[in-house]
């Protein structure tokens, strides 16, 4: 009874106005300002996997599913992106900005909720995904790996699938007593997602209980099925099925972390 | 001085009594600590009312229930008639805060901070820069202009948190442990803005630490322990309520001990950091015929201020 109405109170619609986005223009003020910084490490790393994978083990694997291994794996590096942008950006990120800087502290002083800031702070998460994977997908052209026009329609799905990750992320946030316990997310739920979610080899390869966990369960085998999709042309139905998943679990973290997070900023 | 600063203060609280902010019951418990434990209390526009209180009483707490970051745990407090726990929007809008941590945005330049907690207000970017401009000249921050917050040093950071507070005229201020760490220099600086302040007709809450500051600044103090005002008054009246007009400070000795118990029976005698503090109802002037007949080595007589008031009221325990 009182653990279903403490769910319940989790599931709690937040109000949200307009302010959210000065919470966004805060963090995207700071990006800006450093924006050298960021764009080199989401530039340089699907280069390191492109070569190191794709020529190297590419050389083994003449073709999966009828392309070249390393446009296999190009598709699922544009979608790890995604995850990573988001998915650190609203743990360590957040965090950092929450415990050590008491900046969501200062923001709550003024007009601005607490739901807002954590909102702003989703929705920051979300445009780093689209960045992120913008550049990523640059890159990708750049190798001469994308066959598609549908590719374009990649940042916009990067938005969404960025901002499922934010929210599964501000989860977290909300229950970490420091910053090392993102050590057990970030090895627990984001390196086997790395590896297992149709990334480097098809999802089809796995045995049937592992591929039924991923598409149960793993967010990021969706934004696979969807990336590789669009970068391919191969528009097919199961990435309906991946797009409703994701939209369904977008909605339920996106009010579950701020209703979570609401209960640990205000005692 | 001190007397005239009293007298022009009650007169002007007696031609404004509107009530501003006011607690009914007002409770806040962490679990099985009580931090605010059931006060009333009212705050008069335009005033300067000071909270005082060791650590842990409950003073931040209180402070920040009014400005809606906090939700209460019984009882009632309303802000311009508008409850803190309905209308956050509309009261957030007319408090400023300068709070007690350095939440300072340290990703960004000095200006830059003023400028993006202007915009969480909605204040219009020229506007704000032009009040930042006045602002760093009178807190003399100008020269810190693009500098990041990590190069500023203690008292700066405190400076540009009160201009922060001030980026645009608030209705309501809210100072907790303003001039903390501060050096002489700065606390006048802030002191001298806190009075401008008051007399354009900001209303004012302070907490601090130091009671000359309350002293000075503030036309009444509410006095805070274990979560409970246990007084209140100007500081004029609670001084003269509770220790007299003058304080005899002797070097302690068992002899003179025994001189004075003798000679001011009446008279409270409080032994603290090797010294005797006698402190007695008795007019101006009993302290000096007193040493004239008893010649003391390293006696003084002191005018009794609000520090005699607040250990005598909150004792010289330690807290937390």
């Amino acid at each position: 009874m009182k653990l279903s109405n403490r769910f319940a109170s989790n599931l709690k619609l937040p109000k949200l106005t307009y302010r959210l986005w000065k919470v966004w223009r805060r963090d995207f003020d700071v990006f800006m300002k450093t924006y050298k910084v960021n764009f080199f490490p989401p530039l340089l790393e699907p280069i390191f996997y492109l070569v190191a994978l794709g020529f190297g083990l590419g050389g083994l694997i003449p073709q999966i599913q009828g392309i070249p291994y390393m446009q296999f794996i190009a598709t699922g590096l544009v979608a790890i992106s995604m995850m990573y942008g988001s998915f650190f950006e609203c743990t360590y990120g957040s965090f950092v900005r929450m415990y050590y800087q008491k900046t969501f502290d200062a923001i709550i002083a003024t007009p601005v909720s607490v739901e807002e800031v954590i909102a702003g702070e989703l929705i920051w998460g979300a445009t780093r995904s689209l960045i992120n994977s913008a550049i990523v997908l640059a890159i990708v052209a750049a190798f001469g790996l994308i066959s598609s026009p549908f590719s374009l329609f990649v940042p916009l799905f990067a938005f969404l699938i960025g901002l499922m990750f934010s929210a599964l992320a501000m989860c977290f946030t909300a229950i970490a007593p420091n910053i090392d316990f993102f050590n057990y997310p970030g090895f627990l739920f984001i390196t086997p997602m790395f590896l297992l979610c149709g990334t480097f080899f098809p999802l089809s390869l796995l045995p049937q209980a592992v591929q039924t966990f991923a598409l149960v369960f793993l967010p990021l085998t969706h934004a696979v099925i969807l990336s590789r999709g669009l970068i391919l042309g191969s528009i097919e139905v199961p990435m309906l099925f991946s797009f409703l998943w994701i939209i369904g679990v977008t909605i339920v973290f996106f009010i579950l972390s701020i209703n979570m997070m609401k209960k640990r900023l205000i005692k | 001085m001190k007397l005239l600063y009293t007298v022009i203060s009650t007169g002007r609280r007696a031609s404004s009594v509107e009530v501003l902010i006011k607690a009914r019951g007002l409770t806040k418990t962490f679990g099985n600590l009580t931090a605010v434990d059931h006060i009333d209390f009212q705050v008069f526009k335009a005033e300067c009312c000071g909270f005082l209180g060791p650590n842990g009483a409950g003073k931040t707490t209180t402070v920040k229930m009014i400005h809606c970051v906090l939700p209460l745990t019984a009882g009632e407090l309303t802000v311009a008639g508008m409850s803190v726990s309905e209308r956050q929007r509309e009261i957030k809008n007319m408090v400023r805060v300068a709070p007690q941590e350095d939440n300072l945005d340290p990703d960004f330049t000095v200006i830059k901070n003023l400028l993006v907690y202007a915009r969480y207000f909605d204040i219009p970017k020229t506007e704000a820069l032009k009040r930042a401009e006045e602002l760093f000249k009178f807190f003399q921050l100008t020269e810190k202009r693009e500098v990041i917050i990590d190069q500023l040093s203690t008292g700066m950071k405190r400076r540009l948190i009160l201009a922060r507070a001030l980026v645009n005229e608030p209705q309501i201020l809210l100072l907790d442990e303003p001039t903390t760490g501060l050096d002489p220099q700065s606390r006048h600086l802030v002191w001298d803005e806190i009075r401008s302040l008051r007399k354009r007709g900001v209303t004012i809450i302070l907490t601090t630490h130091y009671m000359d500051e309350a002293a000075t600044l503030c036309d009444r103090t509410l006095i805070m322990d274990n979560g409970k005002i246990i007084e209140e008054g100007s500081p004029a009246e609670l001084i003269k309520k509770h220790i007299g007009e003058e304080v005899l400070e002797i070097e302690y000795d068992e002899k003179a001990m025994k001189t004075l118990q003798e000679k001011f029976p009446e008279a409270r005698l409080e032994v603290a950091s090797d010294k005797i503090h006698v402190f007695t109802r008795q007019p101006h002037g009993v302290f000096e015929n007193f040493l004239e007949n008893f010649p003391t080595k390293g006696a003084t007589i002191r005018t009794a201020n609000l520090e005699d008031v607040f250990l005598k009221l909150t004792g010289r325990g330690l807290r937390e």
